[in-house]
């Protein structure tokens, strides 16, 4: 038996709509995972001690509010600074396109912005847990 | 053992790693699970239990605020249903509780039901030991609803609290059925909305007519607003003297005694199935049997009992 993939969907940055991370969460479930919805506005050190407690092999970040040059990459050094890097990090949300390559080289493993179907998620993991393998 | 040490020194990501361990069943669970047996035994476990929405999450939250006050370390298994249709699960109990997430003494595990072997009770119970033998000191799991499965996982605790609310009355009915007798301490949350002082008349009613004279004090009736911190500090005096109680009167010792019955015929069980599976092939010859029973008209007891006796006469040869 292979081990249930978990997955962290959580909402860092001060904006109060969380419509595409419960859609998100939604359609993760019925593929097969477990999902952690913490709600609201989260730190990047709530969101890591979350991920490390709850053992998640992803973290999908999902924000609106264009802070995202900031707390992504501040949630893939409290990753490493925590020993727990090999969490692979996505994020989605309202992303400009000029922003991408920065975060990714930061750590991003992958960046989904809006009008991204939600089946390129869904064979994003199915692809990083093949290799993993 | 690495993983092992690390727990009982308390490390956060080996705790959640330990946990992973148990919930996938992985072949190393059993050697963690009694390297770090003998650590164990020195946790309150206590159980939260109760309908969707009743608010048994928010109340969680408010008595790991009290117990973080008198400086406790606390652990907190919320277990929710995995679907049955695509295995996957959406966790959201941790929701109400993240006021805490900065607090390294607080640990919050969202566990899914799954479709574990040994049911979900199992996982749980070892989930427990990782906790109790990381040194936290006290337990808080919560669980959906009065499914057997739920009864089950209620068993592992030393005091429950099943969380009622004003408006289900199927709850109620649950009551005076026996169905829901699994709560020491009745809490009826949501006190700000109409009905729960008739619901706690019932409640009583309900409690009065089920138990003799001297079971009274064991169950008492809090009314408790969870999201508006009420009546929070009356339920936790009142399982403090019911923890003290139990302890007097050796309920604990018996209930914790009733519980290794339970665990070992747990074990027992399943390793038993999976060992009879093994050497009868069960798996392949299944459909065999399914033949046999729809056209020889073989009934399944007649069925069964051949090939137990079958297998017993192999295994004694072997
Ligand atoms: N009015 C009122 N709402 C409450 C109370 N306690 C919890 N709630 C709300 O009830 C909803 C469900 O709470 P939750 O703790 O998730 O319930 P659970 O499913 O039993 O864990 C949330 O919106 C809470 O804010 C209460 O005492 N009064
Ligand atoms: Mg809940």
């Amino acid at each position: 038996m292979t081990d249930i993939v978990r997955i962290l969907i959580a909402k860092p940055g001060l904006d109060g709509h969380d419509r595409g991370a419960k859609y998100i969460a939604r359609a993760l479930k019925e593929n097969g995972y477990e999902v952690i919805y913490t709600g609201l506005r989260q730190t990047p050190e709530s969101i890591v001690k979350t991920a490390i407690q709850e053992d998640v092999n992803y973290i999908g970040l999902s924000l609106l509010s264009g802070a995202h040059n900031e707390l992504f990459p501040q949630v893939i050094d409290l990753l490493k600074k925590n020993e727990a890097d090999d969490i692979v990090v996505f994020g989605g949300g309202v992303i400009p396109e000029d922003d991408i390559a920065s975060l990714m080289e930061k750590g991003v493993k992958a960046i989904f912005t809006p009008g991204t179907s939600i089946k390129e998620v869904i064979s994003f993991i199915e692809n990083n847990e093949k290799k993993n393998k | 053992m690495e993983l092992g040490d690390k727990v009982l020194k308390g490390h956060i990501r080996s705790i959640g790693k330990a946990i992973s361990c148990i919930e996938n069943n992985r072949p190393e669970k059993e050697q963690l699970i009694d390297y770090l047996y003998p650590f164990c035994g020195k946790a309150e476990v206590i159980g939260v239990t109760g309908s969707p929405g009743a608010g048994k999450s928010t109340l969680v939250d408010k008595l790991i605020k009290r117990e973080r006050k008198l400086g406790k370390k606390v652990g907190i298994i919320a277990v929710d249903p995995s679907s049955p249709f695509s295995g996957g699960a959406i966790l959201g109990d941790r929701l109400r509780m993240q006021n805490h997430a900065s607090d390294d003494d607080v640990y919050i595990r969202s566990m899914a039901s799954r479709g574990h072997l040994g049911g979900i009770a199992t996982a749980t119970a070892d989930a427990i030991k990782i906790f109790d033998a990381a040194g936290f000191d006290l337990i808080i799991i919560e669980t959906i609803g009065v499914g057997q499965t739920e009864i089950e996982v209620m068993d592992l605790a030393d005091l429950v609290l099943l969380v009622l609310v004003p408006g289900m009355g199927d709850e109620i009915q649950a009551l005076k059925a026996g169905i829901m007798e699994i709560g020491d301490i009745y809490v009826i949350n949501k006190k700000d909305h109409d009905g729960a002082q008739k619901l706690y008349a019932e409640v009583e009613y309900v409690l009065n007519i089920n138990q003799s004279e001297n079971d009274k004090e064991k169950n008492p009736i809090i009314l408790t607003s969870a999201n508006l911190d009420e009546g929070i500090d009356d339920l936790v005096k009142c399982y403090r003297d019911y923890f003290k109680y139990i302890r007097c009167n050796n309920i604990l010792e018996e209930k914790r005694k009733k519980r290794i019955v339970n665990e070992i015929n747990h074990i027992f069980t399943e390793k038993i199935i999976s060992e009879v599976n093994q050497f009868l092939h069960i798996e392949k010859k299944i459909n065999q049997w399914v033949k046999n029973i729809l056209h020889e008209k073989v009934g399944p007891y007649t069925l069964i009992n051949k090939k137990i006796e079958q297998f017993i006469k192999e295994f004694k040869e072997q």
